[in-house]
């Protein structure tokens, strides 16, 4: 059966680099399989979780949005922060959610409700992520 | 002649100047594996980084986006200044910081207000004592440089740059060459020039041509580009964490040989003196006895 390389990259490390048969990313237009084989693909991601699966057995993902590049058999997600289900801070998130929802609360004069919005949606999907 | 005893202690001094000088060094060292290992680790992201954005900014017009667009009228300058948090360095953060006041005067005479934004500690001392406007600045984040960093950064110039509030936006840092070279760089990053494409083997040029893409190329562009700062602001930042570390051992390195130097030159001064003491001691002693036995 063929397979199809998946990396995942932040600036930091990369998180995921490993052969799979199928991955299911969270595009903004929508979440997206990709197959062995795909056309090339250039998409931009939002914040969600990303499903391959390793030997039958399916693993996720966290993206904290960016870009899916998909060319020559490879798919590449450029994301600026990655993380694998079982790696989550569960308390560190959160206290990130905590953190979100207070500033949305008090409506601040200078308060940047998209990065706020943002973050308590990182948050919420890191601990839907983790739960699962 | 000085005494025995005061070349004595300036020995024990320089002794124990030597061990900090040479720990100082091995701690240097330990650290620049830890910010080169960074770098290793930031490599591959950036590399891929550049690839995408160069595929599609080849297609892309000039002024497709405001942060490619050059404005009419430049008024206004923001020069980032990327030092360390720490001296001991050698001329590092000197060498930096003249290149930015350089770069600031040549803007300065090209009619264009300049303001700057420090990270680290150095250049922001340094900038403040020349007399110069800061609006931003970072210390004591050297150390534990990330992303959020190059980020929060970033953040602000582009804002800057797309409220018309600044026309050019510069960055001077230090580039890690090698172990040896860590030259002071200066680097445009708005408005932006995208990466040539570069052709390989696995990616012919024209090959992007079958791409498919989602959303539409300017809305991806939209979103790549202020990234692409990010990015090219964590180099910066990644590459002066690593070079003032190479600077400092070559600094401590040059430093415990000069300590091995003057330990040899004070020892010799001590025996000398040791000597004339002794000589001096034994023809009292000998004069003595002469005028006795006289």
């Amino acid at each position: 059966m063929s397979t199809l390389q998946l990396e995942i990259v932040t600036p930091d490390r990369t998180v995921v680099s490993t052969e799979t048969d199928m991955a299911v990313c969270p595009g903004v237009m929508g979440e997206f399989g990709v197959l062995p084989h795909h056309v090339s693909l250039l998409s931009a991601l939002k914040i969600g979780p990303l499903r391959y699966s390793d030997n039958g057995r399916d693993q996720y993902v966290f993206i904290s949005g960016g870009f899916a590049d998909v060319n020559a058999n490879v798919l590449t997600v450029l994301a600026e922060s990655a993380e694998r289900a079982e790696d989550i801070d569960v308390a560190r998130a959160e206290a990130a959610k905590r953190r979100a929802e207070e500033r949305l609360s008090q409506r601040a004069e200078d308060l940047d409700v998209k990065r706020a919005e943002a973050a308590l949606q990182r948050a919420v999907t890191r601990l839907e992520l983790a739960r699962r | 002649m000085p005494s025995l005893k005061d070349v004595k202690m300036k020995i024990v001094g320089v002794g124990k100047t030597k061990q900090i000088t040479r720990a100082m060094n091995m701690v240097a060292s330990a650290k620049l594996r830890g910010a080169q290992a960074r770098i290793e680790r930031f490599r591959p992201y950036a590399a891929k980084y550049r690839h995408v954005l160069a595929e599609l900014a080849g297609k892309a017009e000039d002024d497709a986006h405001p942060l490619l667009a050059e404005h009419q009228e430049k008024a206004r300058c923001a020069i980032i200044v990327v030092t360390s948090d720490r001296g001991l360095c050698g001329g590092f953060n000197a060498n930096i910081i003249n290149t930015a006041l350089k770069l600031a005067a040549e803007k300065r005479s090209e009619g264009m207000e300049v303001q700057f934004a420090c990270v680290g500690r150095k250049g922001r001392d340094a900038i403040r004592s020349a007399g110069q406007e800061i609006t931003l600045a970072y210390g004591d984040r050297m150390s534990s440089v990330d992303f959020a960093l190059a980020s929060s950064v970033a953040q602000e110039m582009i804002h800057g740059y797309e409220t018309l509030a600044l026309d050019e936006v510069w960055m001077v840092y230090g580039e890690f060459v090698s172990m040896g070279h860590q030259p002071p760089r200066s680097l445009r990053l708005l408005p932006l020039t995208t990466p040539e494409a570069e052709q390989t083997e696995e990616s012919p040029a024209g090959a992007g041509s079958d791409y498919l893409y989602e959303p539409r190329e300017d809305l991806l562009l939209a979103e790549l580009l202020p990234s692409y700062v990010k990015v090219q602001v964590y180099r910066g930042l990644l590459d002066t964490a690593a070079s003032e570390h190479a600077a400092r051992m070559a600094a401590m390195d040059n430093a415990t040989r000069n300590c091995n130097e003057l330990i040899n030159t004070l020892t010799l001064l001590y025996n000398k003196t040791r000597q004339a003491s002794i000589t001096s001691e034994l023809i009292d002693i000998v004069g003595g006895a002469e005028a006795l036995n006289g």
